[in-house]
């Protein structure tokens, strides 16, 4: 019965190429993470730590610190964050556990659409609507009317380029990303959690806070650190509402950079090999925040949502 | 529909398919849940393997086309002969054995992005790149062995998600009937439906004697009592007992089997 | 509740004020000339940036060619040899390179692709697209592929399909409106990509389809203009970002529209 033989060569070649992909996904990771501290390794050699530490940076003599880059993308990243976190876990909630259907529907598309908005249009939107929004009407009252002027967070004069308005778009930006997130981590709670805390007689309000927050712990942390990840790396708004002036400021009135702005101005005028080896090593150091940000988030996620899903 | 009865071994069957297990076991990862099966299927008869909830029924009725060693860890030991091949021999592919010996599964499993028509059909293209059969006329003989075709018949370019899923079961029996298999493997083909379609299936399977070897999992032993010429009582993943239906039922010759058939477990 | 409820409110807010402004501002600039005319020299009236459009498709069209296909295949694999340390990597992997800024893919192209070449290319930024895409498809077939019952893979084996021919004709085609949906997505994504295209793509203010030329693309164009001095420029980039976030409605919406469709007809 020869009719029984038959040579699956199809079935071997569809092996081979799905694993090859599968492999060049890792490898890539691999390959970009590994030349990006190549081509640094320039600036790293002549600097070492002082990379980090230094607050000049100076095409010119070629000298290069990054200090206060790192300053602003951490400030700018964590006060976004701080304004955004209550705000989309309240998004999250409302749309997992309280709205209607219909709403839910509605809320989750404004979402994706916020979402889905290029950051240049931010961008764009910052640059012209809301920092002269703050410059002329925030600010003022802020420094004259509340009489903060005195305090160092808001001194100096308000241009409206600033640490704040870098914060207060990159709070709109990441809100929806987080509010998503957590929004799948909830609706991956198990309903037997929820049924046996109102089976209790728990409030709607009390199983939310006793059932339903602690099993997602640790999967709303995951969400809040992937909007953090998202913040340390968003370019283009930042760059065009931040100032992008390299220096220290307690003020959050004053202008500041970050590295994604520091990399986006003056990467394409860098001729020094040192000059480019520098903004490669700011962008290896993002690289490395990032990815060691968003392996710690995914791994907290990935454990609230294991159990349904492995 | 007519109860089991002893005459139906006279009439000589039409399909010659011998399909017969030899020292079959099967594991998922360390755990044996099939333990040294050895067992003949006559040819053109409806063999029933009845046994309690996870006795191996449905992994006993994989092995024998090959299905159970594409899950994950699982493995197959001795021989499973298709007339005088061993499907497991080295140089046999499992494809080409379950293109003889097809299996409809428990649930029904339609393609949904294909219609009703291409559904039918989809495992003989499965087959052949370019089938030489009219497909038209393949179509319309498949449906009305699965006693379809005049529920479907105007309507075959629609999908399966409009059936019920009776309807849905019969398409997929059809499908398999259609490569012309020359042993048909029904996995709890009823164990999802209503009593009519229930019904509807029992009488297909009685009407594909003698021109298909089928062999038929069920927990129903009223279903294998109505249906079947032979059956196997299938304990723990170990072969109990098999004999004619008839035999089986009235005069078990393992106590075993006589617990389970007056019904003190399963 | 009330808090939760009014804090749902303020949080959509952006949308409305952005959305209100976009529509004003660039639609007031928006005019057929957008499409059709290059940009015009500063002081010149009119102009478009019809260049921009079709940099944007190309390096659209080519980075989804590069990043689909490869996409697919490790998604494929992951969904198939779920639980192996392989596919879990892949996932993991998916995920972290998703997050990675995309100003770093964007420098890491110009050490690939611009260093080596001596000079900006569509390639490059094509190349740096396709990075972004990847992640994001392989997760999305992973996902899609995963919601296919294993019943119906296990039934086409069992009808006598090859393993391949049953992944592709069955499952693959099965979860095909989902993994569609995904890629338009994803398109939208990249498509607003500003920041990997500044030192690859770079711009260009004329017609060019060569893949080894410079090439504009509309949120480059965008991000020139707004921060330009001259008003008729930021006008136009209004009326770019209004054709940029249309574009990713228009996206967004028909991927519901997919992601509906492919419910409406679900079978168990």
């Amino acid at each position: 019965m020869s009719s029984l033989r038959h040579s699956p060569i199809g079935d071997r070649l569809y092996q081979t190429l799905t694993t090859l992909c599968a492999i060049s996904v890792l490898v890539l990771l691999l390959v970009l993470s590994a030349r990006i501290f190549v081509a640094a390794s320039p600036a790293l050699q002549a600097f070492g730590w002082r990379f980090l530490t230094g607050a000049q940076w100076d095409a010119v003599h070629g000298v290069f610190g990054v200090a206060p880059a790192v300053y602003g993308t951490v400030i700018s990243s964590a006060l976004a964050l701080a304004l955004a976190t209550p705000l989309a876990l309240a998004v999250a909630i409302f749309s997992a556990e309280v709205a209607p259907a219909w709403l839910r529907s509605i809320l989750e598309f404004a979402l994706d659409l916020l979402a889905a908005i290029p950051s240049v249009i931010y961008g764009l939107w910052g640059l012209f609507v809301l920092v002269p929004l703050l410059r002329d009407r925030v600010m003022p009252v802020l420094t004259e009317t509340l009489g903060l002027a005195d305090t160092p967070l808001f001194a100096g004069p308000a241009y409206g380029p600033s640490m704040l308005a870098a914060a207060l778009l990159l709070a709109i930006m990441i809100l929806p990303y987080i509010a998503a997130v957590a929004r799948e981590v909830l609706a991956a709670v198990p309903d037997a959690q929820r049924e046996a805390a109102l089976a209790l007689g728990a409030t709607r309000w009390e199983m939310l806070r006793h059932a339903v927050l602690p099993y997602a712990r640790s999967g709303l942390v995951g969400a809040v650190i992937l909007g953090l990840g998202r913040a340390f790396g968003e370019t283009m708004a930042v760059t065009m509402v931040i100032g992008n002036r390299h220096e220290m400021s307690a003020s959050l009135l004053a202008p500041g950079y970050t590295l994604a702005s520091l990399i986006a101005n003056e990467f394409a005028e860098a001729s020094a090999t040192l000059h480019h080896a520098a903004l490669m090593a700011a962008g290896a150091t993002l690289l490395l925040v990032t990815l060691l940000v968003n392996a710690l988030a995914r791994w907290l996620v990935w454990r609230v949502r294991r159990p349904g899903d492995a | 529909m007519a109860a089991a009865s002893a005459d139906r071994a006279d009439v000589p069957p039409v399909t010659t398919a011998r399909l017969a297990a030899e020292g079959l076991g099967a594991y998922y990862g360390p755990t044996r849940v099939v333990r040294d099966v050895t067992a003949s299927f006559t040819p053109g008869r409806v063999t029933a393997i009845v046994g309690p909830s996870g006795c191996g029924k449905s992994t006993l009725l994989r092995c024998l086309n090959r299905l159970h060693e594409t899950g994950r860890d699982a493995r197959t030991t001795g021989r499973v002969w298709l007339d005088d091949v061993d499907v497991y021999a080295p140089d046999v592919s499992a494809v080409a054995v379950r293109r003889q010996v097809a299996l409809v599964m428990q649930r029904p499993t339609p393609f949904p992005t294909l219609s009703i028509e291409q559904n039918v059909v989809a495992g003989l293209q499965a087959a052949h790149a370019r089938p030489t059969a009219d497909l038209r006329a393949v179509t319309e003989d498949a449906l009305r062995r699965a006693a379809l075709w005049s529920e479907v018949s105007h309507r075959l370019r629609a999908r399966p998600g409009t059936l019920s899923e009776g309807q849905q079961q019969r398409l997929c029996i059809a499908r398999a009937l259609a490569t012309s298999p020359r042993v048909l493997l029904l996995d709890e083909p009823t164990a999802s439906l209503d009593p009519l379609s229930v019904q509807k299936i029992e009488e297909l399977v009685y009407g594909l004697r003698d021109r298909v070897t089928v062999v038929m999992v069920t927990h129903n032993m009223q279903q294998a009592a109505r249906v079947s010429d032979e059956t196997a009582f299938l304990l723990h993943g170990e072969l109990v007992e098999m004999a004619a239906t008839t035999t089986l039922f009235t005069t078990p010759g393992d106590p075993r089997t006589e617990a389970y058939i007056t019904g003190r477990f399963g | 509740m009330a808090v939760v409820v009014a804090a749902t409110a303020f949080a959509v807010s952006p949308l409305a004020a952005l959305g209100g402004h976009l529509v004003r501002e660039g639609g007031a600039a928006l005019h057929w000339s957008f499409f059709t005319a290059l940009p015009a020299p500063v002081g010149e009236p009119g102009g478009g940036m019809a260049n921009a459009v079709v940099g944007t498709l190309l390096l659209v069209s080519i980075a989804s060619l590069m990043a689909i296909p490869v996409g697919v295949g490790a998604g494929l694999y992951a969904a198939e040899h779920r639980g192996r340390p392989l596919a879990l990597a892949v996932r993991f992997v998916s995920e972290v390179l998703s997050g990675v800024p995309s100003i770093v893919i964007g420098i890491l192209s110009w050490e690939f692709v611009v260093r080596p070449m001596g000079h900006f290319s569509a390639l490059a930024g094509a190349v740096a697209l396709a990075i972004i895409m990847l992640p994001l498809v392989a997760r999305a077939t992973e996902e899609m592929v995963l919601l296919v019952p294993s019943a119906l893979f296990e039934t086409a084996l069992a009808l006598g399909y090859g393993h391949a021919r049953a992944v592709v004709r069955v499952v693959l085609r099965t979860a095909l409106p989902g993994i569609l949906t995904a890629l338009l997505v994803a398109v939208a994504r990249v498509a607003g990509e500003t920041a990997p295209l500044l030192f690859t793509a770079f711009g260009n203010h004329f017609w060019s389809v060569s893949l080894r030329e410079p090439v504009s693309a509309l949120p480059l164009q965008i991000f020139t203009y707004a921060i330009s001095p001259y008003d008729d420029w930021r006008a136009l980039a209004w009326a770019g970002a209004l054709v940029l976030v249309g574009l990713a409605v228009i996206l967004g919406i028909a991927a519901r529209v997919t992601m509906r469709h492919r419910h409406g007809r679900r079978v168990r």
